[in-house]
């Protein structure tokens, strides 16, 4: 049987995390297609028929489709899922909002965040903030999961030859609207995609602080800038930057901690980075233990030192 | 207007589980349990509701044995007015939840059924997005914002790349993430009150639903853990480290 994988994307374009979760497929079945569903989304099918190891390309294209809201969205899922046994979207605030429903109405358990393909029915998964990794069989016949992208290598973005087919969307926009989008811009690296992040914690003080003392470090890097729970809470930062257990999953080369103590609900969220460098002036601080380097000492002085020095 | 708050007990967010020795899950025994704690947001959440005058009654469920009761007095402390516990022993995995949590709304029809986006022991994040289907309702997780007006629930939500506001027509589902709000502490005159307050065991066994679960755990493992680093003397020796032994910069 096929797996079926739900892009991640825009409208405009396909979001790197699909690639990690068409290799997930691949991992369950040797044919994988991609369903995009969204609003005037071509440009976005196009780039999903280009993924090596893609099969085809389903779009299912309406005006009540643009804001990919979880009710209409998992309808149009769950209609095609009736000729798929793997139904796979990456971890992300999308595919966690609109997974569980269209396993509900397919009355089928949704596996959360798997990590490796064991088999066809059986996945790993991490528990408890990832302090510890279950091995789960489904009896389902229909398996709904969501990836995390960090267990998966991405498949290549380019080499395939996929033809894209439309299709024409279910009625019914549900009873949710739209009303605003408030997106941070930037220009950076994407969080989840990047190489390098440069992470801050509540041993910034400030928003002021975070800007100051980091920017200039991600800007020599090409880095994305991350933050701790506590910055979040503390307002120095946006919600979008949060990594942790309930914020966003990174592994990248390279992830500098910096005035981060390193709560397990923190570490969960980046403890898989290549390579860690931890700045902190608690010389027993948590995040000590899972750094590959950790440099004890006043970030404010270390940081602009460490911008120099590269 | 009633709401419906679901909550569900779970190891303490500061307790470190640790791996039985024979893979068979995680050892609970003499381990702290507390209320999930976004779980304990959505009752503030409700309870905040009801003073400001939108609401009129909240009611708290839980899903589990019998212990639950202890959970469902937190609630009632922080200021629910009654409780519900869906007695069984059986493990209760989501989408057996949902269908709890369905039968339930049906028969009390409340506006809003709130609970945490996930629960901080199976990081599930399915429950409420499961009941909202089920019932055929609108959801809106991860709220970091929730305003009740006219019928409708407008709702900020914490997405990937910042917040997205969205309006759902009552009765519908939110989900709560951390930003929602700070809940309070029970106050012991509350705790007090919370013991008379009521409190109906309803056996699961009893409701006709199929609540078997569909997942089994094979084994519960360590995660590969990672080996210690090294401490550097100073941002010089960080930056040769980086370069020549890491070489990722």
């Amino acid at each position: 049987m096929t797996a079926l994988v739900i892009a991640e994307h825009d409208n405009q374009s396909l979001k790197a995390a699909t690639l990690n979760t068409v290799t997930a497929a691949l991992a369950c079945s040797s044919e994988v297609d991609v369903l995009v569903v969204g609003n005037a989304a071509e440009a976005v099918a196009q780039a999903a028929a280009q993924i090596t190891g893609v099969r085809k390309v389903i779009l299912v294209e309406a005006d009540f489709l643009a804001d990919q809201l979880s009710e209409p969205v998992a309808e149009q899922i769950v209609v095609l899922a009736a000729a798929y046994e793997h139904v796979l979207a990456p971890s992300t605030a999308h595919g966690k909002n609109v997974m569980p429903r269209v396993a509900a109405k397919l009355d089928v358990a949704q596996l959360t965040d798997i990590i490796k393909v064991v088999s066809t029915d059986t996945f790993e998964r991490p528990i408890y903030a990832g302090s510890a990794i279950a091995t789960v069989q489904t009896a389902d016949a229909k398996k709904v999961i969501t990836v995390r992208t960090t267990g998966f290598n991405p498949a290549a973005a380019t080499g395939g030859a996929g033809a894209v087919e439309k299709q024409a969307a279910q009625a019914g926009a549900g009873k949710s609207r739209f009303v605003s989008r408030e997106l941070t811009k930037s220009d950076r690296p994407e969080l989840t995609a990047a190489k390098i992040i440069v992470s801050g914690g509540r041993g910034l003080g400030s928003g002021e602080n975070f800007k100051k003392v980091l920017e200039p470090l991600a800007d020599k890097l090409n880095a994305a800038i991350g933050a701790s729970r506590a910055a979040v809470d503390a307002g120095f930062v946006t919600n979008d930057y949060q990594v942790g257990q309930t914020g966003k999953i990174v592994a990248p080369q390279l992830y500098i901690a910096v005035g981060i103590s390193g709560a397990i609900q923190h570490l969960a969220g980046m403890k898989d980075s290549k390579v860690i460098v931890a700045i902190n002036k608690d010389p027993d601080a948590p995040i000590f233990e899972v750094a590959d380097y950790g440099l004890v000492g006043d970030l404010f002085e270390a940081v602009p030192e460490l911008v120099k020095a590269l | 207007m009633k709401i419906l708050v679901a909550v569900k007990r779970v190891v303490d967010f500061n307790v470190k589980v640790r791996v039985k020795a024979d893979q068979s899950g995680v050892d609970l025994a003499n381990v702290k349990m507390s209320m999930n704690p976004f779980d304990e947001i959505a009752i503030e959440e409700a309870v905040r509701l009801k003073e400001a005058g939108i609401a009129t009654e909240v009611v708290v469920i839980s899903a589990g044995p019998t212990q639950c009761q202890e959970t469902l007095r937190t609630a009632l402390a922080i200021g629910a007015d009654r409780a519900i516990l869906a007695e069984t022993d059986a493990e209760l995995q989501p989408l057996a939840v949902a269908k709890i949590l369905k039968a339930v709304c049906e028969k009390e029809q409340p506006q809003l059924l709130i609970m945490g986006k996930q629960a901080i022991d199976d990081d599930s994040n399915q429950t409420g997005q499961m009941a909202a289907a089920l019932l055929g309702w609108p959801q809106a997780t991860f709220a970091s914002k929730l305003t009740v007006a006219n019928g409708e629930a407008t709702v900020i939500r914490e997405v990937d790349g910042g917040l997205e506001t969205i309006a759902l027509t009552l009765p519908a589902v939110v989900t709560t993430d951390l930003r929602l709000n700070e809940p309070r502490y029970a106050t012991l005159p509350n705790i007090m009150k919370a013991k008379k307050k009521p409190l109906d065991v309803q056996p699961v066994a009893a409701m006709g639903i199929d609540v078997a679960p569909r997942l089994k755990t094979l084994k519960v493992t360590e995660p590969p853990k990672r080996s210690g680093g090294i401490k550097v003397a100073d941002v010089a020796a960080l930056v040769a480290k980086l370069k020549n032994e890491a070489k990722v910069i």
